[in-house]
């Protein structure tokens, strides 16, 4: 729950605006990205994770350090669960 | 340099490391408590402890939001997952956290129905999958996890769902260090502060430790590199005579936070008058409760949620550790009745809990692969 989870915007869906669709070492899915509704995002920014919100936006530098640093603790394989476990945004978010 | 060296820059961390060993005053013994249970965590893993000079005491805090749940509010989550026709939903860390009568996951195996989430937007999914039962989110966490907690509620709000609550128990992190400045048998020198909670939360909620108390705050990342050199600029300061906020962690953290991430809280949770964190007692104004306009999703106004008290065995001392007086090793119960295998406190079952990470690590002495 801890986790903070860097991964790479790919795409956005007109029709779900506060959903991006991101890259985390190859698995992709869904995040919520209200939580930086003050910092307008563009596909191929880079943003750090946290139970399935996008918390803060950074630098590709700073993703891959954030990558090092959960390899380094053991927590890479977490992280890629984690991601994988979001299930809210499936396949387009039910209404 | 024991664990370091898969790090990108050994140099730079032998580097900080002697800057440190050359700084520290060799009469002085300094007391630096890093609050968050991430970067104990982080000491601990990379043997942060070997690179210190001796007199550099690192004193764990109680930025873990399993570790301070006190138990009666576990065993309130519970008596939720017992009711018919309900869906209780929490995070993993939770699961295997004791209640008075067994762990989430025991309650699992004897029937209740527990779900485990990554996200509190999947407890909301699993709500809207499962109509005719009611969907209860055991939310916990400091300002890191609350602000996503909101934005679901929200979400719930306008999606018009009716089968979904949440059983807020998420604590502020900056009345929980108040509570450890103001408790008498505590003297710790500076803090390494929380880098992540910060990020939400800005640097400006910390000032009030370097105004009223006296103390440093500097606000660190979770690489080796980010805790040494917050460590230094600690020491720096006690040398200077300052106390200040720093912002180590300049590269995520800014100085005044997330803004929307302060509005989505501000507007479905309220302060609670007091709250209980285990091993401080109650603290004032120390944790969020949902806002009025959320009664219909606020697991507390729909259920009958008993409020159980239950003090901890008494001869364990998470409440010591928890407060930075008690190193992990010196609880009675450690490594022999309270493993990881059979946790007698949340501090042996929470990835961030310092006598999980001290038993891992230092305990047993688990090999690090890089
Ligand atoms: S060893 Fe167990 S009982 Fe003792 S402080 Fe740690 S978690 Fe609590």
């Amino acid at each position: 729950m801890c986790l903070a989870i860097p991964g790479q915007i790919v795409a956005f869906d007109d029709a779900q605006p506060l959903l991006a669709r991101v890259d985390v070492g190859g698995v992709r899915r869904n995040v919520n990205v209200g939580l930086l509704a003050d910092d307008p995002l563009i596909a191929g920014d880079w943003i750090l994770i946290h139970v399935g919100f996008a918390l803060s936006k950074i630098s590709a530098e700073q993703a891959h350090d954030q990558l090092r640093m959960l390899q380094a603790m053991g927590e890479d394989a977490l992280a890629i669960e984690e991601i994988r476990g979001y299930t809210f945004a499936d396949g387009g978010e039910r209404r | 340099m024991k664990y370091v060296d898969e790090f990108r820059d050994p140099q730079l961390i032998g580097g900080v490391a002697r800057e440190i060993a050359r700084s520290v005053d060799p009469h002085r013994h300094y007391r630096i408590m890093e609050v968050c249970g991430g970067h104990t965590r982080a000491i601990y893993r990379h043997g942060l402890r070997d690179v210190l000079p001796e007199n550099i005491e690192l004193v764990h805090g109680p930025g873990c939001p399993v570790c301070v749940l006190p138990t009666g509010r576990v065993d309130d989550g519970l008596a939720i997952a017992q009711r018919d026709d309900t869906i209780l939903t929490c995070f993993g860390d939770m699961l295997r956290v004791p209640g008075t009568h067994g762990t989430p996951l025991e309650l699992k195996a004897r029937g209740a129905d527990i779900r485990m989430v990554y996200s509190p937007l999947d407890a909301l999914r699993i709500a809207q999958d499962n109509p005719a039962k009611h969907v209860c989110f055991f939310a916990i966490g400091f300002e890191t996890t609350a602000p996503s907690t909101a934005l679901t509620l929200l979400r719930a709000r306008t999606l018009g769902v009716r089968n979904f609550s949440v059983f807020c128990n998420h604590v502020t992190i900056v009345p929980g260090m108040r509570a450890i400045l103001d408790s008498p048998d505590m003297r710790i020198d500076g803090f390494v502060g929380p880098g992540h909670v910060a990020t939400v939360i800005g640097c400006r909620p910390f000032e009030f430790v370097a105004r009223d108390y006296g103390k440093p705050v500097v606000v660190a990342g979770f690489e080796p590199l980010d805790i040494l050199e917050a460590i230094l600029l600690i020491v720096r300061q006690l040398h200077a005579g300052e106390a200040r906020v720093e912002n180590q962690y300049r590269r995520i953290v800014l100085w005044e936070g997330n803004l929307a991430a302060l509005r989505a809280m501000a507007s479905a949770f309220e302060l609670r008058p007091f709250f209980e964190w285990r091993g401080l007692g109650f603290i004032s104004q120390s944790a969020l409760k949902l806002a009025p306009a959320f009664a219909d999703f606020d697991a507390e106004v729909r259920f009958r949620v008993p409020g159980v008290r239950v003090t901890d065995p008494k001869a364990a001392q998470c409440g010591e550790v928890l407060k930075g007086v008690l190193q992990p090793a010196h609880c009675k119960l450690f490594g022999t009745q309270c493993n990881p295998e059979h946790p007698v406190g949340a501090l042996m079952v929470s990835s961030e809990g310092a006598c999980a990470a001290y038993y891992r690590y230092v305990h047993r002495g688990e090999p690090v692969t890089a």
